[in-house]
């Protein structure tokens, strides 16, 4: 009964935990999106408008190297992409935490099925899927 | 139209979407993806890369809350999500080989579905029979708090609902929505969890599923930052208040009232979708 109480609560501290992860990484990363916005609106908003026809390379902004590079230089777009990047690894921090969490309590069967998921998303960060 | 103006149209549409999404259990993206494609003119493929931002941040936002009330199964979630994250970046690679006509009607398809899942009257069928050798193998059955105290239920059909996960999945990844209701489908009729349970764990899975094909997207530049800032800051921002306007009353009337709007959404982008316009 004992140890049972203590695995209760070691669960539930890592629903708190997880909870807390995921409200960091949404908010963290609007605030970017939110500061980005303002500097690209300040710097382009009598632009005019043009996403009739889809331009893969438009925005100028669909590889990690380019948004850093734009940051470096307080480019709002790069900004906003850059969060755009925080809150899509989000979800992916919280499978980080919860293989490490499943491994302290040593239930094996779902590291094994974590890491798979994030072989997964692992595989998906390679450009060479879009075609 | 100035950026400027397109900003302020797109923020405040973006709002009502996430506000109507999130009252009607409806999610966000499926009102999002008409409004830049039928009234603003937007392309369908930049459309989709900003509605799948929205939906990683209305879930993960939501899920913070729902995992800190013990009520989400995180091995069930977890275990699912090997379906959707396969699944998700498939459909996020073949979407730009099929024509944006037929992506256009399929998406109405969806949604004239979905319409109907929010209207119809649920029936839960959990129970505890604990008989599923894989549900036990997996230690999915699990428990959630409700009023009366802690509650125990058992996972039925694992294998039916994995398959029906790959099918939310493609959706998902192909037209940039969460698809919540494949998703409960595949968890209250085929798995039979709990309501409570099912919703919040779907809720959960869905940022994983939307992370794995948004990765796609973005190296494809279907995510313009121009679009996915104002459409990513108006639906969280709408869901977040929609979340605590649902504490206090539970809008049974708007669902009908949205439905309607749904439909007529929905029939739209098919008929743009048939008359090749999109």
């Amino acid at each position: 009964m004992k140890s049972q109480r203590k695995h209760f609560l070691a669960d539930k501290d890592i629903q708190v935990i997880l909870g807390t992860l995921l409200r960091v990484g949404v908010i963290s990363s609007m605030a970017v999106v939110f500061l980005g916005g303002v500097v690209y609106l300040l710097t382009s908003h009598s632009n005019l408008v043009d996403y009739a026809e889809f331009n893969p390379g438009k925005s100028g902004m669909s590889s990690m190297l380019a948004v850093y590079e734009g940051v470096l230089h307080m480019d709002g777009a790069a900004i906003i992409q850059f969060g755009t990047l925080l809150l899509i690894f989000t979800p992916v921090a919280r499978v980080v935490f919860s293989i490490f969490s499943f491994l302290i309590e040593r239930d094996y069967l779902y590291v094994v099925i974590g890491l798979l998921v994030l072989v997964v998303i692992l595989i998906s960060l390679s450009n060479k899927l879009v075609g | 139209m100035s950026v400027l103006l397109f900003t302020i149209i797109v923020l405040l549409g973006a709002f009502l979407a996430g506000l109507l999404g999130s009252l009607t259990g409806l999610g966000g993206g499926v009102v999002i993806i008409p409004l830049l494609t039928l009234v603003l003119g937007v392309d369908l493929h930049y459309a989709i890369g900003a509605s799948i931002i929205s939906v990683i941040a209305t879930s993960s936002g939501s899920a913070a809350a729902y995992v800190k009330e013990g009520i989400t199964n995180i091995r069930i979630g977890m275990f699912l999500e090997i379906a959707t994250t396969i699944s998700a970046i498939f459909g996020a690679v073949i979407t730009i080989y099929i024509n944006p006509s037929y992506i256009a009607v399929i998406f109405g398809i969806i949604l004239l579905f979905s319409a109907a899942m929010m209207i119809r009257k649920k029936v839960d069928r959990s129970d505890n029979d604990t008989s599923g050798k894989l549900a036990v193998w997996l230690k999915l059955n699990g428990t959630y708090p409700t009023a009366d105290g802690v509650k125990k239920y058992a996972v039925h059909n694992v294998i039916g609902g994995f398959m029906m996960m790959f099918v939310a999945g493609i959706i998902s990844g192909l037209l940039g929505i969460g698809s919540g209701a494949l998703k409960v489908i595949a968890m209250d009729n085929i798995m039979r969890i709990p309501f409570k349970v099912s919703t919040t764990t779907s809720n959960f899975m869905m940022g994983v599923t939307a992370a794995a094909s948004a990765v796609v997207y973005f190296h494809r530049g279907q995510i313009d930052p121009g679009i996915a800032m104002p459409v990513t800051i108006g639906v969280l921002v709408g869901s977040t208040l929609g979340a605590k306007i649902l504490i206090r009353s539970k809008p049974e009337k708007l669902k009908i009232v949205f439905a309607v709007v749904v439909t007529f959404l929905a029939l739209n982008m098919i008929y743009n979708g048939l008359s090749g316009r999109i």
